[in-house]
Order: structure tokens, then sequence, then C-alpha cells
């Protein structure tokens, strides 16, 4: 049984992952059905919510790299938030901070959608 | 040096990944590493499972993983056995993360994050299975 599960919750025009548990190579397809789906339904603002998420590997990393440039390229972005202290040390190891726009909070991410010019 | 050796062998799926955390948390945890070691030592031996199931194995689901984790005073010892195609050390690029975003490539960090996160990592081939041994010293 996968211990890794996505909700969705929107925000206005944010679409929002909530990812529970261990996102690994064996869930890592769970998180990508989750992008494919926003894709289908035209949602390009995604913010994912990684306060209950556990543990990630490269292979969910490597999702986010999969899908960053495509939703951008449609005028939105993957935004990641409330990242857990030891899970955001494994984004950092691999210089995502220098791609993604990482914040500390929900809130934060949500009014980067709709500032994205402001500081 | 007197050491511990703990052994776990998985068939060679995604889905044992889970208890290879678990056994090397474990034991990292009874070694006394500290609480960001014992991360460490679980995402860099996810990692190389995991390129062993996708490559050396190529996606066969059945074929035997085994880790032996050697425990002794000042480092722990990780050893990944498998009968595989081997890893090719002279093939292998360092990734460039923006350039790899820019052609939607995902994968191949995993060799990456295993030498950023352990203290040594060699790899090696004779009597017909190919290894891939892991230290990590205690802060």
């Amino acid at each position: 049984m996968s211990n890794f599960s996505v909700g969705f919750r929107a925000s206005g025009t944010v679409q929002i992952l909530d990812l529970h548990g261990e996102l690994d190579a064996h869930t890592a397809a769970e998180l990508e059905a989750a992008i494919q789906k926003c894709q289908k339904e035209n949602q390009v603002n995604i913010l994912i919510n990684g306060a209950n998420l556990l543990y990630i590997s490269s292979a969910g990393l490597g999702v986010f790299m999969a899908y960053i440039e495509e939703v951008r390229e449609c005028g939105g972005d993957i935004k990641i938030a409330a990242l857990q202290p030891k899970v955001f040390n494994v984004f950092d190891l691999l210089g995502f901070p220098m791609l993604f726009d990482i914040v500390d909070s929900e809130d934060d991410a949500v009014g980067k959608f709709s500032a994205p010019d402001a500081e | 040096m007197a050491s511990n050796v703990h052994t776990l062998t998985i068939p060679s799926s995604t889905r044992f990944l889970e208890d290879v955390r678990e056994f090397i948390t474990t034991h990292a945890t009874e070694a006394e590493f500290s609480e960001s070691s014992v991360e460490q030592l679980k995402m860099a031996v996810d990692e190389a499972c995991t390129n062993v199931i996708e490559h050396a194995y190529a996606g066969q689901s059945e074929q035997p993983i085994e880790i032996a984790v050697s425990i002794q005073p000042d480092k722990l010892t990780i050893r990944i056995r498998d009968k595989g195609r081997g890893f090719d050390q002279q093939s292998y690029e360092e990734p460039d993360l923006v350039k790899y975003a820019k052609s939607r490539k995902s994968g191949g960090f995993g060799v990456h994050i295993m030498r950023r996160l352990m203290d040594d990592v060699i790899y090696r081939k004779g009597g017909g299975f190919n290894e891939c041994c892991m230290v990590k010293y205690k802060d």
C-alpha cells in the first residue's frame, strides 16, 4: 500500500497540492498524475504544500523538473511551500532554490502568484 | 576493529524501497548517528537501490538486491550488491539542473546525491556481482 497521497484544494486561481507521506521512485507516479490533472484542467498556477511531506528522493524531485518549463511556458508556475527542514535540505542539496520558488508559508506562495513582481 | 553486520535482501521492485529506508534508519539510529546523518544515509541508500532497480536490472522486478550494513565505532559501511548490468562510471556526467529542466529531463541525480551525502562511494565488479560500497563517518 502506498504511503504517499496528494490532496487537492484551490485558493482563487491557485491549485494547491497537499503532499502527504514519502515521495520516492515508487510513489512519484502519483505526483506526476496530480500535476497532469492540473494541466488537463488548465490549472497553471500550482502550489505544492509540503507540510506533511516526510521524505523526498530524486525521483520526486525529477517530477518537478519534468514539468516546470512546460508550466512556465503556459504562463504559470510551480511554487513549493511549507517544507519540513529535513526535506528542504534535499531540495537545497541539488540547488533547487535556484530553479524553483521555495517559500516558507502557503499564504506567501499564494500571494506571489497574484503579485509576481512584488518582493 | 569489531563490527556488527546486518543484511537485508529485497526483490528489485520500487515497492520495497520503504523497507530499505526503515532498515537503514533502524541500524543507523542504533549506531547512534545524528538525526541528520540518519536522513542522509536513508536517502543515499534509497538512491543506490533505485539505480539498481532502474538501471542494473532495467526494471525486472524479481531480481535480488542485497544490502549489508556494517557498524563500526566510528563509521557505518553500506554494501549494495546486485547481479545486473554494472554502472559505467566512465560515462557518468554530473547533472546540470537548469539544462535538465529546459530539456524536461527528470532523472540522473541519484549518483550525485550519493556522492554529496556519503563520505565515500566506491563501485566494484567481480565474482558475478556488482557492488556499491558507501561509507559515512560519525560527526
